[in-house]
């Protein structure tokens, strides 16, 4: 089978009046259909360019990405993007602010607008769909934000740090309801983050980057005995601080 | 508010809270009240000129007298339609600019100089270049009026929009959208705060224009009838003139007041 996503030998660089600043060099890896790949490393190594570069908002400068096959050119309807905050405005209900994409890309048909009610319906948000997102959780709110991106059905759904603007507690709970939903909805995943337990309890493969130029140092496959765990089941296997610990050794002997 | 019950704490700030707010509503009706008597008096006693200073009885008497030939009423009517009209003007031009600016950031850095100096300019000294060029008719008043608040406007304008949280914008382009979509989306709505305070600060700075304008330019309107009484020494419809003026500009910030509120109320802001 050939890999949803294939990235090869791809550099980037900014450009500023100072100067020029590596962000990326030469990184090759692969990501398989209905995978959560996870990609850890220091901050500032250049992981969120990765995923303007993947998602096409900027566009690609050295080799190739390649999606079901064929170049990113442009934007890719196929790949979803979750930021950091939710976003939510607060102009617009909830329901509104969930079919915003569809709005945008003029697709709100009968069939995507029942797809949007009926993930609001199986997610606990139906009850909320004309309420204001000042009147929603923490939680909610980061559900909301993945239903907005999940409307538009992308095949790939890339996500950035998606709970780091949360308080412990309710991103140990979202980050579980997260994984459901993208498991239920039978999605392909590439998560950024820094934080290593958020990246064993979620991952099939984890990817390691070093510090800025970020090169692979390493892709770590993960398993666990069960594989149906949650991500805060996980936390409670056996396993789960070897592999914490591998990456924490892999990352500290950076740059030795 | 509700059919709960309130606890007497509670009851007593509520108490508290009423008896201060008409206390002060009280004290103010007294304090201005209480000028009036000061000034009818001091006229009436010699203490002051009455012919330069007027006395609240004789400005009632102008206003009665206007009134019944309907002066009073086209003084008015002429400096608030001049008002409201380059306000809406102001409001459309700088909207359009801004928005222009907005999507060209080129076209921005060439007129940014221009519209600093522009601003800064006191654009009173613009007004008899403009009745040179325009004549002296409405038409140069309204433009005079749009001269005082329009490269503020713009400037203001322009940067509520570019103050747009980076990462909203993001989320558009994210979700396919262009930067069409981008201003429509997110730019224009998270900006209405700061364009209502724009317009607080407009439609005070159009009635300032409109006013210099009819002291150059007009044979009706308030500005013209100040000049006029002040020419021929009728201080009782200067003052009388100024005096609409304040219920003018009291009445129309007022009314921008009503329509935040109800902008507030109907997006949630």
């Amino acid at each position: 089978m050939t890999p949803l996503l294939e990235v090869s030998h791809v550099c980037h660089a900014y450009h500023t009046l100072t100067g020029e600043t590596a962000a990326l060099s030469d990184l090759t890896f692969s990501v398989e259909e209905g995978e959560f790949f996870v990609i850890v490393g220091p901050s500032g190594c250049g992981k969120s360019t990765l995923l303007s570069l993947l998602s096409g908002l900027i566009p690609v400068e050295e080799g190739t990405i390649r999606l079901s096959q064929s170049p990113l050119a442009g934007h890719q309807t196929k790949i979803g993007y979750m930021l950091q905050k939710d976003h939510l405005f607060e102009w617009r209900t909830v329901y509104r602010n969930v079919v915003l994409g569809l709005e945008i890309q003029k697709k709100e048909t009968p069939e995507n607008v029942e797809h949007v009610e009926q993930m609001l319906k199986d997610y606990g948000l139906f009850a909320f769909k004309d309420s204001r997102p000042s009147e929603l959780s923490g939680g909610m709110r980061q559900r909301a934000a993945l239903i907005r991106t999940l409307a538009l059905d992308p095949s790939l759904l890339l996500l950035d740090e998606p709970f780091s603007a949360l308080d412990y507690q309710t991103r140990l709970n979202v980050c579980d309801d997260v994984y459901k939903i993208i498991k239920k909805e039978k999605k392909t995943a590439i998560l950024v983050t820094h934080d290593l337990s958020e990246a064993v309890s979620m991952a099939d493969r984890i990817l390691i980057l070093s510090k800025r130029p970020a090169k692979i140092r390493r892709i770590l496959p993960v398993h666990f005995s069960d594989e149906t765990m949650t991500p805060m089941q996980r936390r409670q296997a056996p396993e789960f601080k070897d592999y914490f610990n591998e990456i924490w050794k892999e990352l500290n002997t950076d740059g030795q | 508010m509700d059919n709960e019950r309130i606890s007497p704490r509670q009851a007593a700030f509520l108490k508290e809270h009423r008896r201060h707010h008409h206390l002060v509503a009280f004290l103010r009706f007294l304090a201005f009240f209480l000028f009036l008597v000061l000034w009818e008096v001091s006229a009436a006693l010699h203490w002051i000129d009455a012919f330069i200073f007027s006395s609240p009885s004789r400005i009632l008497q102008t206003i009665l007298d206007m009134g019944k030939d309907h002066t009073i009423f086209r003084h008015t009517g002429i400096t608030l339609y001049e008002t409201l009209l380059s306000f809406v003007l102001v409001l459309l031009i700088s909207f359009l600019t801004a928005t222009v600016l907005w999507f060209s950031e080129t076209v921005s850095e060439i007129l940014e100089p221009w519209l600093v100096i522009l601003n800064s300019l006191p654009k009173s000294a613009l007004a008899p270049l403009l009745i040179v060029w325009l004549g002296a008719n409405t038409g140069t008043i309204i433009v005079a009026g749009m001269s005082v608040a329009v490269f503020g406007s713009i400037i203001s304008m322009y940067t509520a929009f570019r103050d747009t949280d980076e990462e909203k914008i993001k989320l558009i382009y994210t979700l396919g959208g262009n930067r069409m979509k981008v201003l429509q989306c997110v730019v224009i709505p998270s900006s209405i705060p700061s364009i209502i305070s724009i317009l607080k600060v407009n439609i005070g700075l159009c009635l300032v224009g409109v006013i210099i304008g009819e002291f150059l330019a007009a044979r009706e309107g308030l500005g013209y009838l100040i000049i006029y009484a002040s020419q021929i020494f009728k201080l009782n419809y200067l003052i009388t003139a100024l005096i609409i003026l304040c219920i003018i500009a009291f009445g129309l910030y007022q009314a921008i007041q009503k329509l935040e509120h109800h902008i507030r109320k109907t997006r949630h802001l």
